[in-house]
């Protein structure tokens, strides 16, 4: 049905927050499918108490070259733009954190002597909790590339729910790689001078990829009103305004849901679900 | 030379005020890198004044000569990103640069050509040379960009005899993380008292290990909640790792910012108190000897 991501220009600024309440709102009248995009801080999971989980490694082709077959030529690592395979003498050596598993040096060698092998850098895993679907992906620490962890947990999306997208924090590929393809992004933010330029940067990217935009304004008791003026003059809709309150902060340092523990806080993202309803109609 | 990054696992913990707050305490006696690429705030609480711009070219973008082209597909069908339409239109977005297309061209119809996905900047503050950059929305690459920040920074410390470059470092765990970690001598994990906080807390401290980059904490806003502080406490203990700050909170952090300042600059109160105190420590190289 549709696809909403929820984002950030920086982390910590709720986006959390609003994803899984959201997702528990919503889910209480129509199918809801979570996905954690955020890979490599994937808290989603922390929120809800799901049945047995399921777990798939995530692969990726990695270069494996047959030194019988390789002659030193030196072709392969001249055509691999990220520097990930270099020829030292009779050896080949493969950098795994730089390789972006192209192809090329496959492609390229004249005496094929490159072939691929798949390589493990994440899990996806996968969850249920009542009429909520949830599936979430985590890049092992030390790896460097998040993307094919994130398009691994969209290909998973199926058309006839309502899919909800926790997207990385930042502007740059990993955050692109989530929200590419939405029907609707919230971005979260502050009303500060942190959350202004940030949210700048993600309105940015946000246009770049053609999806409709709206703002969630959180701890809006905190700051001062240039947030406000900034989606004003950039006819920006702004869905909703969350105060600082302790209960929320309460219920987010334990890993509880807040639209669970408080009728206002379940206004107000019944309120939300309204606003991104008539946003995804309106193309706002 | 002292590399010393400022990490959190995600943003939003307090690092780029804490970060700031070091480069007013260190009396000119260090160099800024704000490697938080993608999300750089810290030019908001240092305002500088930019000396030196430079674009930041990491890849190429295909062009395909319309009048060589045949129109085989065999780009669109090698492409492992998607980044060729069937109109043979490239998506630049989801193009990685790496030219596979270029190679697998019959008739040599595609070119790669530089992109700028960026600038960096060299720049001067009250409180010494800082070097910035920007990344352009939705670029990839932004490993690359650290890396070139990074670099200038260490070489204008060097050039300007100051024995510290001080890292604001980018959220996540991926490359830009992995980038700023390269060469540095010693990591101050910023971390909240929460469950995800906690939880972002381990991802990082994996990563800095892998790494083998000693590693200290600064639990911010720790009387928050003290359940979570005691937990960061206990992972701490059990991973051997310093607990070098605790950092009470503050609003008046977020007034400062407001104002583009820094804690320190702006008042005496509890958090101030507490960073000026944490930087005492970390100046005195408490976490190298981890
Ligand atoms: S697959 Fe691509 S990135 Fe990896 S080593 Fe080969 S050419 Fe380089
Ligand atoms: S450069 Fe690589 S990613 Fe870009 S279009 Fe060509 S084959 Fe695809």
């Amino acid at each position: 049905m549709s696809v909403i991501a929820c984002a950030s220009g920086k982390g910590g600024t709720g986006k959390t927050t609003v994803a899984t309440n959201l997702a528990r709102l919503l889910s209480a009248n129509a199918e809801v499918h979570l996905l954690d995009c955020d890979v490599e801080g994937p808290n989603d999971h922390l929120f809800f108490d799901f049945d047995p989980t399921e777990q798939e490694p995530v692969e990726v082709p990695l270069p494996k070259v047959d030194l019988e077959r390789c002659d030193g030529c030196g072709v392969c690592s001249d055509a691999c733009t990220f520097n990930a395979i270099s020829v030292l003498g009779e050896k080949v050596l493969v950098f795994p954190e730089l390789c972006h598993s192209c192809g090329v040096c496959a492609y390229v060698c004249p005496r094929d002597a490159v072939s691929e092998e798949p390589r493990t850098i994440g899990v996806l895993t996968h969850a249920s909790e009542g009429t909520m679907i949830f599936t979430g992906g985590e890049l092992f620490p030390g790896e460097p590339l998040a993307p094919p962890i994130i398009q691994a947990v969209k290909k998973t999306i199926s058309p006839g729910n309502i899919t909800l997208i926790d997207a990385a924090p930042g502007t740059s590929c990993p955050t692109v790689e989530a929200i590419h393809g939405a029907d609707f992004c919230v971005l979260v933010t502050e009303p500060t001078a942190f959350g202004l330029g940030d949210l700048q940067m993600a309105v940015g990217m946000g246009r770049r990829l053609g999806v409709p935009l709206g703002i969630v304004i959180n701890r809006c008791n905190l700051g001062d009103d240039r947030v406000e003026a900034y989606c004003h003059e950039e006819a920006l809709p702004i869905l909703a305004r969350f105060p600082l309150d302790l209960d929320l902060a309460r219920c987010y340092a334990r890993g509880a849901l807040v639209v669970d523990h408080s009728e206002d806080w379940r206004d107000r993202f019944r309120q939300l679900g309204n606003a991104i309803k008539h946003g995804l109609k309106g193309g706002g | 030379m002292r590399q010393l990054v400022v990490l959190s696992g995600k943003g939003g913990t307090g690092k780029t005020s804490i970060t700031a707050s070091f480069a007013t305490l260190s009396k000119d006696a260090l160099v800024v890198a704000d490697c938080d690429v993608d999300a750089p705030d810290l030019h908001f609480l240092l305002a500088p004044e930019i000396q030196e711009e430079h674009p930041f070219v990491a890849s190429g973008l295909p062009e395909i000569d319309g009048r060589k082209c045949i129109a085989c597909g065999r780009c669109i069908q090698f492409c492992r990103f998607d980044a060729i339409y069937f109109d043979y239109q490239i998506d630049d977005i989801a193009c990685e640069g790496c030219g596979l297309c270029a190679h697998v061209c019959p008739e040599a119809a595609i070119t790669m050509r530089p992109k700028v996905s960026g600038h960096w900047y060299e720049s001067m503050t009250a409180y010494g040379p800082m070097v910035h950059a920007r990344l352009d929305f939705g670029e990839g690459n932004s490993g690359k960009l650290v890396t070139q920040v990074k670099e200038q920074g260490r070489k204008i410390a060097e050039a300007s005899n100051r024995h510290l470059l001080l890292i604001d470092g980018p959220a996540g765990t991926g490359c830009p993380v992995i980038a700023a970690l390269s060469g540095a001598t010693e990591a101050l994990l910023v971390a909240e008292p929460s469950i995800s906080g906690l939880h972002d807390l381990k991802k990082i401290v994996a990563v800095c290990r892998h790494f083998d980059v000693p590693v200290g904490i600064c639990i911010n806003r720790h009387d928050i909640d003290s359940t979570y502080t005691e937990c960061i406490q206990s992972m701490a203990d059990m991973e051997s790792i310093p607990v070098v700050g605790h950092v009470p909170y503050d609003e008046n952090v977020t007034w400062a910012q407001l104002e583009g300042q820094t804690i320190v600059n702006y008042d005496e109160g509890p958090a101030a108190t507490a960073i000026r105190t944490l930087w005492a420590a970390l100046s005195n190289g408490e976490l190298e000897a981890t």
